[in-house]
C-alpha cells in the first residue's frame, strides 16, 4: 500500500522533495482571474497534468492535487458546491496519469474561508462534514496522503486534521502559515510555532511545517524554531518572497538560484520535505531535489 | 458620563458586545449625543484595538470580536447619526477586487474605518470597475478602498485606478492585501498604501487631511 510506503520513507530517513505552486503555475499557464482554479480539472485537464508531470519530471516525490479550494465552502463561492466529488477526484485522476511509479500523490485541502464559531456562523460540525467530504473524495480518487495546509486558525486545523484522520486511513500532513512580526512567529489568528505543534500533533498530524508565508528566510526561522520541539517529520513549503509588480504581472523574486544556500539551510535544520508555495515552479524543484540528492549521497 | 465613556471604550477592546449596547443606551439617556459617544466611546477603544493588532499584541481574533462589539453598538448609533445629518470624517467606498472572493481583511478595515468615524459602503467581494465607479459617484466617496490576496486579482487595482483616472474623478485611492507592496501601489498609481487595518485609518485620515488620533 503506497500510504504505508509513504510514511516508512519517511521514517527510514529519507528526505522527499515536494512540489512547487499550482496556483502561480496555472496562471502561468493562462488561467484569467477570477475563475475557480478547481474548474480547471474539468475544463483543462491537459494543462493541470502537464503541471503536475513538469514537477515528477523536475524530481517531485510528491505533487499536490488542484484542489486547495475544493470544498463546499470555497466552491459555493463560484456557485459549484455540488461538483467537490467531481472535482477531487479528477484532480486525482490526472496525477495518476503521470505519475512514476514508487512517487506519491497528495490530496491537497486548504481553509474553508469560514469564520467558525464563535468568531462566526459556521458550526465545528459542518467544518468538520466539509473537510470529511473533501478528504473522502481524495481517497476515492487514490490520493497517498492528505495534505491539510496553509492554515491560520489552530480549531480550524485540528478540525481538518481529524476529519481527514477519521474519515480515512491515509497518512495526515499539516502546516500552517508564519509570519514574523513583533510577537516572533504567528499566524493571522496569533497563533504560535509551539502552539501549533501540539495542537496538530494532538489532532493526530503525521506531519508537521508550515507553508506559503513571506519567503525562505522566515522558513528557515520557523523549522529553527519548530525543530526542537516535535520529533515529528517536519516539512516545508516557503513562498518564493513577496511578488514584486512587473510589466503587468507578479514577479516573485526567490529564484532558483537565490534559495539555494537557503533550501540548503532547511535541510540542515532537519527538514523532512521539502517544497514550494506561491510562485516556485519546477525550477524550484530541480534545485531542492539536487541539494536532497547530494546530501542523501554523503549519508 | 465620563466614567460610562472609559467603560465603553473597555468593553470595545475587550470585544464584550451586551456591556456596549448597554452602555450605549445608558450613555443616550443620560443625554449624550450620538455623535459625542462615536467619538469618545466608540473611536478611542478602537483606536486601542488598531494599535494592538498593529504591534502583533492582539490578533484577527480579538479584532473581530472587538468589531463586533463596535458594531453592536454602532446599530443603535447609525440611525440617530443620520437622522441628526452628523457630518462623517469622510465618505469610503471599500471592496476586495474582481476574481477575489476573500473578504476577512478588507473587512477588517471597513470595520476599523468605522471605528474612526468614516462612512462605509462595502461592495462585498468580486467587486467590477463598474461597480466601484457606480458607488464612488453616488455616494461621493472620497477615497476607494481596494483589497486583494490573490496575486492574480491584485493586477485589477490598476483597471479600476485608470478607470477613474481617466473619468477624472477626483476621488483617492488606496490598496491593500497580502501581496500588496508600496512598490506595488506606486506602480499601479494608488495614492496610498496601507500594510494593516490600522495603517489603512491613518492613510484615509491623511487623504482627508485629519491629523490621526493614534499613538505610535
Amino acid at each position: 500500500m503506497y500510504e504505508n510506503h509513504f510514511l516508512q520513507q519517511l521514517q527510514s530517513g529519507k528526505i522527499l522533495v515536494s512540489d512547487g505552486a499550482m496556483g502561480t503555475e496555472l496562471q502561468k499557464r493562462g488561467m484569467p482571474v477570477g475563475v475557480c482554479p478547481e474548474e480547471f480539472n474539468v475544463t483543462h485537464p491537459e494543462i493541470v497534468r502537464e503541471i503536475y508531470k513538469d514537477y515528477y519530471d523536475a524530481g517531485s516525490d510528491l505533487v499536490e492535487t488542484n484542489t486547495f479550494g475544493a470544498n463546499r465552502s470555497r466552491l459555493a463561492l463560484h456557485g459549484f458546491e455540488s461538483r467537490v466529488r467531481e472535482f477531487c477526484m479528477k484532480a486525482v485522476e490526472l496525477a495518476r496519469a503521470v505519475r512514476p511509479a514508487g512517487r506519491f500523490i497528495a490530496g491537497s485541502m486548504g481553509p474553508t474561508g469560514d469564520l467558525i464559531d464563535p468568531l462566526g456562523s459556521r458550526t465545528v460540525q459542518e467544518a468538520y462534514d466539509i473537510f470529511s467530504e473533501q478528504a473522502e473524495a481524495l481517497v476515492e480518487g487514490g490520493a497517498d496522503v492528505l495534505f491539510v495546509e496553509t492554515m491560520m486558525a489552530a480549531e480550524e486545523a485540528e478540525i481538518a486534521v481529524r476529519a481527514a484522520k477519521e474519515k480515512t486511513k491515509l497518512p495526515v500532513v499539516a502546516t500552517m502559515t508564519f509570519e514574523l512580526g513583533k510577537a516572533g512567529l504567528r499566524t493571522m489568528w496569533g497563533v504560535d510555532v509551539n502552539t501549533a505543534v501540539s495542537r496538530l500533533t494532538d489532532a493526530g498530524a503525521d506531519i508537521i511545517g508550515s507553508n506559503c508565508g513571506r519567503g525562505f528566510d522566515d522558513m528557515i526561522a520557523i523549522v529553527r524554531e519548530m525543530r526542537p520541539l516535535t520529533s515529528k517529520p517536519i516539512i516545508a513549503q516557503s513562498n518564493a518572497g513577496i511578488p514584486d509588480w512587473v510589466d503587468g504581472i507578479s514577479v516573485y523574486k526567490e529564484t532558483p538560484e537565490i534559495i539555494e544556500l537557503k533550501a540548503k539551510e532547511l535541510l540542515n535544520l532537519g527538514v523532512n520535505i521539502l517544497g514550494g508555495c506561491c510562485g516556485t515552479g519546477p525550477g524550484h524543484v530541480r534545485k531542492m531535489r539536487q541539494l536532497v540528492d547530494i546530501m542523501q549521497k554523503e549519508i | 458620563m465620563e466614567e460610562l465613556l472609559k467603560e465603553m471604550s473597555q468593553a470595545v477592546i475587550d470585544g464584550n458586545k451586551e456591556k456596549c449596547e448597554e452602555l450605549t443606551r445608558k450613555l443616550l439617556e443620560g443625554g449624550l449625543s450620538p455623535k459625542e459617544i462615536l467619538d469618545h466611546g466608540l473611536v478611542p477603544g478602537m483606536d486601542v484595538v488598531g494599535v494592538r493588532f498593529r504591534d502583533n499584541i492582539i490578533f484577527v481574533p480579538e479584532v473581530l470580536i472587538s468589531a463586533r462589539a463596535m458594531k453592536a453598538s454602532l446599530a443603535i448609533l447609525e440611525p440617530l447619526l443620520t437622522q441628526a445629518k452628523i457630518k462623517e470624517a469622510g465618505i469610503v467606498v471599500i471592496g476586495t477586487v474582481k476574481g477575489d472572493i476573500h473578504d476577512i481583511g478588507k473587512n477588517i478595515v471597513a470595520m476599523m474605518l468605522k471605528g474612526a468615524g468614516f462612512k462605509v459602503i462595502d461592495l462585498g467581494i468580486d467587486t467590477r470597475v463598474e461597480k466601484f465607479l457606480d458607488a464612488i459617484k453616488r455616494e461621493k466617496a472620497d477615497i476607494v478602498g481596494m483589497s486583494a490576496l490573490l496575486t492574480t486579482t491584485m493586477g485589477y487595482m490598476k483597471v479600476v485606478i485608470d478607470k477613474i483616472k481617466e473619468e477624472g474623478l477626483s476621488v483617492k485611492t488606496m490598496v491593500g492585501g497580502a501581496p500588496i507592496s508600496q512598490s506595488f501601489a506606486e506602480k499601479v498609481g494608488a495614492d496610498r498604501y496601507a500594510k494593516n487595518a490600522t495603517e489603512a485609518v491613518e492613510r484615509a485620515k491623511e487623504l482627508i487631511g485629519i491629523a490621526s488620533t493614534i499613538n505610535n
